[in-house]
């Protein structure tokens, strides 16, 4: 099953959490680690939330929240995206993630399961799939596909 | 079950290979890797739900293997030479400290390729290599793997002891082959996953979960071994054929269970994700510039399949050009078949009936279903009708199944009809 696991702290601490030399080290054999193991699929950080915006849609209205996202609970940092056999693999793997002992704010790991196509059921309406595949296939001609027989 | 013994389970499957490749450095002997691993295995079942589940579970299993592993040492080294010899080691003295300073990351990773190829040895046979390499390497247990192969789990135990003395005592080395014939092992290696794959691939209805799950673990052990051996194409290539074929999975199988051919599959139920790692994967594998191995050709001809928005639209040219290549390097008369087939799409039905030529008189295609099916469908397209009843009565003679039977019966009686 594929998962993502996003990496949350909270929104108040946001810029005082400035990763020590050793989080960096220990984050970088972690991350080996899910490589070699052949569950990583993906994964990214992003820069703080002041430099994020939000689009709000509400009673017809739209605005515009310019970051940092202060008063909301938690804030994304960052995630990865896991082929795992289980929740409860997911949970061994993300236990291991290295953190700040000292820090007195929580930090965060919430791992959720994909959705498939198939939990829609027959909610889709008629022609989406095919619509999402050849979307997709769309994205695959703009950013590089695999060229027949290049070799 | 509890918390704790859950822990332990999915410990063991993330840790037991690295702990059997980096415990079988030590002793020499895979057999006995996986016995001491397995004890520390069992002395965390007993401890983990009493004294709670320790800071870093993996080094914890290790240093209590290797203590095992000093026990069984000082027992046995009286009456048995292996032992004498292990004591000496030094390496053992140290045991305890883990991680010890020698499991460096290139380290390990070379004690797990070498569990990787001593898995599946040729001198094992071939359904040993796949249990032998589920178990230790998926962190599989007996059960588990006895019930995706439909067999008793005292069977598979047995093939599984047998293996690890056949390795013991056939004194096969605990090592990654040399350059000399690394090809040739690691062709063997690539098939026990492939067999694997194809166990899930072929795995159909909706309560065989456990060997829908080998294609899974099979994918991921060839993300593993890409990740070991980078620069070897087919390694690549393997994982993009796995990766391509599954992601058909969703669309190959309609509401009754029933197979749906690739020609009337839904293509938007193709995992379109599954699909972009095939093709990354394809890349990765013709970009080293090497000549194209058997995997990558059919991954090649998978992502053909994959790029086509309709069946129609498929880019047949290219499937025939690359069957043309496949055939030269693997001969047989299953890819000769499909190479008609995508000549029947290409050229028309006169040129695929050349193509089938030296197939239909194949002694080793005499039970093969799908032959009379194809053979049926040319010559009903040339509007020789009797001889393609012909061909598909004595399709249905040996059909798998009995719905495959009555279909191709179908198809004779309209052929039959047809002609009149």
């Amino acid at each position: 099953m594929k998962v993502m696991v996003m990496v949350k702290s909270a929104a108040a601490d946001e810029d005082r959490i400035q990763p020590k030399p050793e989080v960096f080290e220990a984050m970088a054999a972690y991350n080996e680690e899910l490589v070699k193991a052949g569950i990583m699929l993906d994964g990214a950080g992003l820069r703080p939330s002041s430099q994020g915006k939000k689009i709000v849609f509400q009673h017809g209205e739209t605005s515009v929240v310019d970051g940092p996202f202060t008063e909301a609970k938690e804030v994304i940092g960052g995630y990865w995206v896991w082929e795992v056999r289980s929740m409860d693999e997911a949970l061994e793997w993300a236990r291991r993630c290295p953190h700040d002992r000292d820090s007195d704010t929580p930090q965060i790991l919430e791992i959720r399961p994909y959705a498939t196509a198939e939990d829609y059921g027959d909610d889709l309406p008629d022609g989406i799939r095919e619509r999402e595949a050849a979307m997709a296939r769309e994205i695959e001609e703009q950013h590089g596909r695999a060229p027949l027989g290049e070799a | 079950m509890t918390d704790a013994r859950r822990t332990v389970e999915v410990v063991w499957r993330i840790e037991a290979p690295r702990l059997i490749a980096s415990l079988a450095r030590l002793v020499r002997d895979v057999g006995l890797a996986e016995e001491l691993a397995q004890d520390a295995f069992v002395a965390a079942l007993e401890q983990w739900p009493r004294e709670g589940v320790p800071e870093r579970p993996g080094a914890w299993l290790m240093a209590t293997a290797k203590h095992r592993a000093i026990d069984r040492i000082r027992r046995e080294r009286a009456r048995d030479d292996k032992y004498a010899q292990l004591a000496a080691d030094p390496s053992l003295a140290a045991a305890g400290s883990a991680p010890a300073p020698e499991d460096t990351v290139e380290a390990l990773d070379d004690d797990l390729l070498s569990l990787i190829f001593t898995a599946c040895h040729p001198v094992l046979p071939r359904e040993a290599r796949v249990a032998l390499t589920l178990r230790l390497l998926g962190g599989l247990t007996t059960e588990e793997i006895a019930r995706a192969f439909l067999v008793p789990p005292a069977t598979l135990g047995q093939r599984i002891s047998r293996a690890k003395r056949t390795l013991r005592e056939a004194q096969v080395p605990f090592a990654v082959p040399q350059e000399d014939e690394l090809a040739e092992r690691l062709s063997a290696v690539l098939e026990v996953v492939y067999l694997v794959f194809n166990e899930g691939y072929a795995a159909t209805s909706g309560d065989d979960w456990v060997r829908r799950d080998l294609a899974g673990e099979a994918m991921r052990l060839g993300r593993v071994l890409a990740g070991l051996m980078p620069r070897e194409p087919e390694v690549h290539g393997l994982l993009a054929l796995m990766a391509l074929q599954a992601s058909r999975f969703p669309a190959r199988t309609g509401p009754g269970g029933e197979h749906i051919l690739l020609a009337d599959q839904d293509r938007g139920r193709w995992d379109r994700t599954l699909i972009a790692h095939g093709l990354a994967a394809l890349q990765r594998a013709t970009r080293l510039r090497r000549p194209l191995g058997p995997y990558t050709l059919q991954a090649a001809i998978a992502a053909v399949h994959a790029r086509a928005p309709t069946f129609a639209d498929t880019d047949w040219e290219a499937i025939v050009a690359l069957y043309d290549a496949l055939a030269q390097l693997t001969p047989s008369p299953v890819v000769a078949l499909n190479r008609a087939v995508a000549i029947l799409h290409a050229d028309g039905p006169q040129a695929a009936l050349d193509a089938l030529g030296e197939v239909l008189d194949d002694p080793r295609m005499a039970r093969h279903h799908l032959l009379g099916a194809v053979h049926g469908d040319v010559l009903a397209r040339l509007g020789r009708h009797a001889e393609a009843a012909e061909a598909l009565e004595r399709a249905a003679e040996v059909a798998p199944t009995p719905r495959e039977r009555a279909l191709l019966l179908e198809r004779a009686a309209a052929a039959s009809r047809a002609a009149g």
